[in-house]
């Protein structure tokens, strides 16, 4: 299909393996940027990490007066802070980013630096009525369970994040947190292999799923002329709900990078917008545009910096986000980075040169 | 004054997609500015005049967009599904007429209504252009529609869909053909994506760097039966406000206005708003803060495709908004 981008191969898998089990949830990102800077480091002009905790990398170009285009990618994941050692073992706790509370009993999740093996636990079937178990559990009535020892080496403020580990079935990978690795695998394949055309400005960004903040900060010291998003997005596809047809599917796995138009916090630029499929259509890369509606990414904190920054956003579809599990498919990220690549390698003044 | 609103309310700009009103606009400027400029966001940036002594650097702002919806999903029979862009309640929809920024045009109807007494959610409503199938549908997924709706003149009182933010625009357009002298460097801002959060003036006000930050935008009235608790209506002038639930106006700032108004002997009312904000939000907060106040039209029916404002009200804002200008600014 295309010279530049090679398909994704097992050393990419085995890198996405890694992100995807490694524990970052927002605010205490430090595993997912140690395994970021030893992939990219060497390979870059320019590498630091603000205040906040953003990687901010720069490639530059040999091209004259290259476009200075910043790729986000947000490194942070949804998670649980601990709140109040309870003593055996037990630790009250609060979710970090969006959690559906109902996805939390019986999980297993890893605590602290060291990765401590814990339950989140709850009254078992046996012991509650019919009518208790017709509600959902209040949170209040969770407990991160350590056991004794262990619960002695953490304390209120350490994070927790899902034990699952990361599996590759078929087309499909499984993992969590692939909300947002997926962003992270992508980006750090484009800072290896960059289109020669623009200066890229790589942002592996901190605290999205609490707030989109780490790219704000991010944005505002880039100051990058162009602006892409990288994320994942759930996929709601079932066919039908009850024999009627699913109107509100979001985007389906299979059918390529999801496109962003609208979202709660950005208007998509229209001419990237337009940009981004015409680089699909002429290179016949799949893509999809997601449903407008809810949810965002750090596209939205972006656009708004200084004298404003056009910007898109661009997602690998994953069913069951925000849960223990997400299952995306190997195409889909695939299609995204080649799609990335080439918009970028196509990129030139001439598209913002129109009015917006 | 009236063709001029007529024009700006009849062309086509919902949130994000304001080109066609920031062209209409230019042209109507152009015989009138120093400078004009698109910045990054689509905002158009009119600067009029230069700082002399005792001026200030002050930007004005009025929002080219409006409510609009955007498509979700075709289905298998060519119904289009959809979702807001801004504010707007299901119970003004049904049965409006609808264009794309494409061209097409449809009309909204809805699912059976199992029970009168209550009104469908907008996931129950859908867009009908006269496909057959999914395959002859000409929307697709991320396609924008604005309301479609003539002007209505009424003599004393205007309608129309898109009042909120045009009649602003048009004072603002209005106030600079007036303005012939003034001490001040005016930035004449009409913002982009207002409507969706009062962004394209955060990115404006940024670039701008004002010292003075004026916004005029529609407010709501309490004047129709059983309507809002407010103490705004259509026809007693236009409303100075002192907060809204994103801003406190800055007391100088509106002392300076009303001051301004009582000498000219322009009616004016006070207005604090209980749910909404307006560009002023963004340009107080922007960069290191800026005194900031907002000129408002009494506007009914606000955020449906009826919007009514009161023509003297218009021309009186007109009138308070160069009174203000045309002098140095006291004491701010």
């Amino acid at each position: 299909m295309n010279v530049s981008i090679q398909p994704i191969d097992n050393r990419q898998i085995a890198l996405l393996e890694r992100l995807s089990n490694a524990i970052a949830v927002s605010g205490d990102e430090r595993e997912v940027r140690a395994i970021i800077a030893q992939e990219i480091e060497t390979q870059v002009d320019d590498f630091k990490v603000d205040a906040l905790g953003n990687i901010l990398a720069v490639r530059k170009s040999k091209a004259k007066d290259p476009l200075r285009v910043m790729v986000a990618a947000h490194m942070d994941e949804i998670g649980f802070m601990l709140v109040e050692d309870e003593d055996g073992g037990w630790f009250r706790f609060e979710t970090v980013g969006g959690i559906d509370s109902r996805q939390l009993v019986g999980k297993p999740v890893l605590v602290g630096k060291e990765h401590l093996a814990g339950v989140i636990g709850a009254r078992p079937i046996h012991l509650t009525t019919a009518e208790e178990r017709q509600n959902v559990i209040p949170m209040d009535q969770l407990r991160i369970d350590l056991g004794p020892e262990n619960a002695k080496k953490v304390k209120p403020g350490d994070r927790a994040g899902f034990a699952t580990r990361f599996l590759q079935v078929g087309p499909s990978l499984m993992g969590k947190a692939l909300d947002n690795r997926l962003g992270v695998a992508t980006l750090i394949e484009l800072v290896k292999n960059p289109p020669e055309n623009v200066e890229l400005l790589a942002a592996f960004t901190v605290q999205e799923e609490v707030g989109l903040r780490g790219a704000r900060v991010a944005a505002y010291a880039l100051n990058p002329q162009v602006a892409i998003a990288v994320d994942s997005t759930p996929a709601n596809d079932l066919p039908d709900y009850d024999g009627e047809e699913n109107t509100r599917y979001n985007t389906r796995l299979g059918a390529g990078p999801a496109i962003y138009v609208a979202d709660i916090g950005t208007l998509s630029d229209p001419r990237l917008v337009r940009h981004l499929a015409q680089t699909g259509d002429a290179l016949h890369i799949p893509y999809q545009f997601r449903q407008p509606g809810g949810g965002g990414t750090d596209a939205g904190a972006i656009h708004r910096q200084r004298e404003g920054i056009p910007v898109v956003s661009v997602s690998v579809p994953g069913r069951y986000a925000h849960t223990a599990v997400m299952v995306a498919r190997l195409e889909d990220w695939q299609n995204t980075l080649a799609l990335l690549y080439h918009s970028l390698a196509r990129l030139s003044p001439a598209v913002l040169a129109e009015s917006r | 004054m009236k063709a001029l609103i007529q024009k700006l309310v009849e062309t086509f700009g919902p949130s994000g997609y304001e080109s066609a009103v920031r062209d209409l606009i230019q042209t109507e400027v152009a015989n009138f500015a120093d400078e004009v400029r698109t910045d990054a966001l689509g905002n158009l940036i009119v600067r009029k005049g230069k700082q002399v002594k005792d001026g200030k650097r002050i930007m004005l702002a009025a929002h080219m967009d409006e409510i609009g919806l955007i498509a979700t999903h075709i289905d298998e029979k060519g119904f289009v599904r959809f979702t807001t862009i801004g504010g707007i309640r299901a119970h003004t929809m049904f049965g409006g007429r609808v264009r794309f920024v494409t061209g097409v045009a449809g009309v909204i109807g809805g699912e059976r209504l199992e029970n009168p007494e209550k009104v469908h959610g907008i996931d129950k409503l859908f867009i009908d252009v006269g496909a057959t199938s999914k395959a002859d549908c000409p929307v697709r997924i991320g396609d924008v529609a604005g309301f479609d709706r003539p002007f209505l003149d009424l003599g004393k009182r205007l309608v129309a869909k898109s009042m909120d933010d045009r009649v602003a625009v048009a004072i603002l357009i209005e106030s600079l053909r007036q303005l012939k002298k003034s001490p001040h460097e005016l930035y004449f801002v009409f913002t982009t994506q207002e409507e969706v959060g009062v962004r394209g003036a955060v990115t404006a006000a940024y670039g701008i760097d004002p010292e003075l930050g004026i916004a005029v935008d529609v407010t709501l009235c309490g004047d129709t039966p059983k309507g809002n608790k407010m103490a705004v209506s259509l026809g007693k002038g236009p409303a100075i406000k002192v907060k809204d639930s994103g801003m406190i106006a800055d007391p100088k700032v509106v002392g300076w206005m009303c001051a301004t108004a009582e000498k000219a002997a322009i009616p004016y009312q006070l207005e604090v708003l209980e749910g909404g904000s307006t560009d002023a939000r963004a340009m107080q907060i922007s960069r290191a803060g800026v005194p900031a106040g907002c000129l408002s039209v009494p506007c009914r029916y606000v955020h449906s495709p009826s919007e009514m404002v009161d023509f003297e009200d218009v021309q009186y804002s007109v009138a308070l908004l160069v009174e203000m200008l045309k002098y140095p600014v006291n004491g701010s």
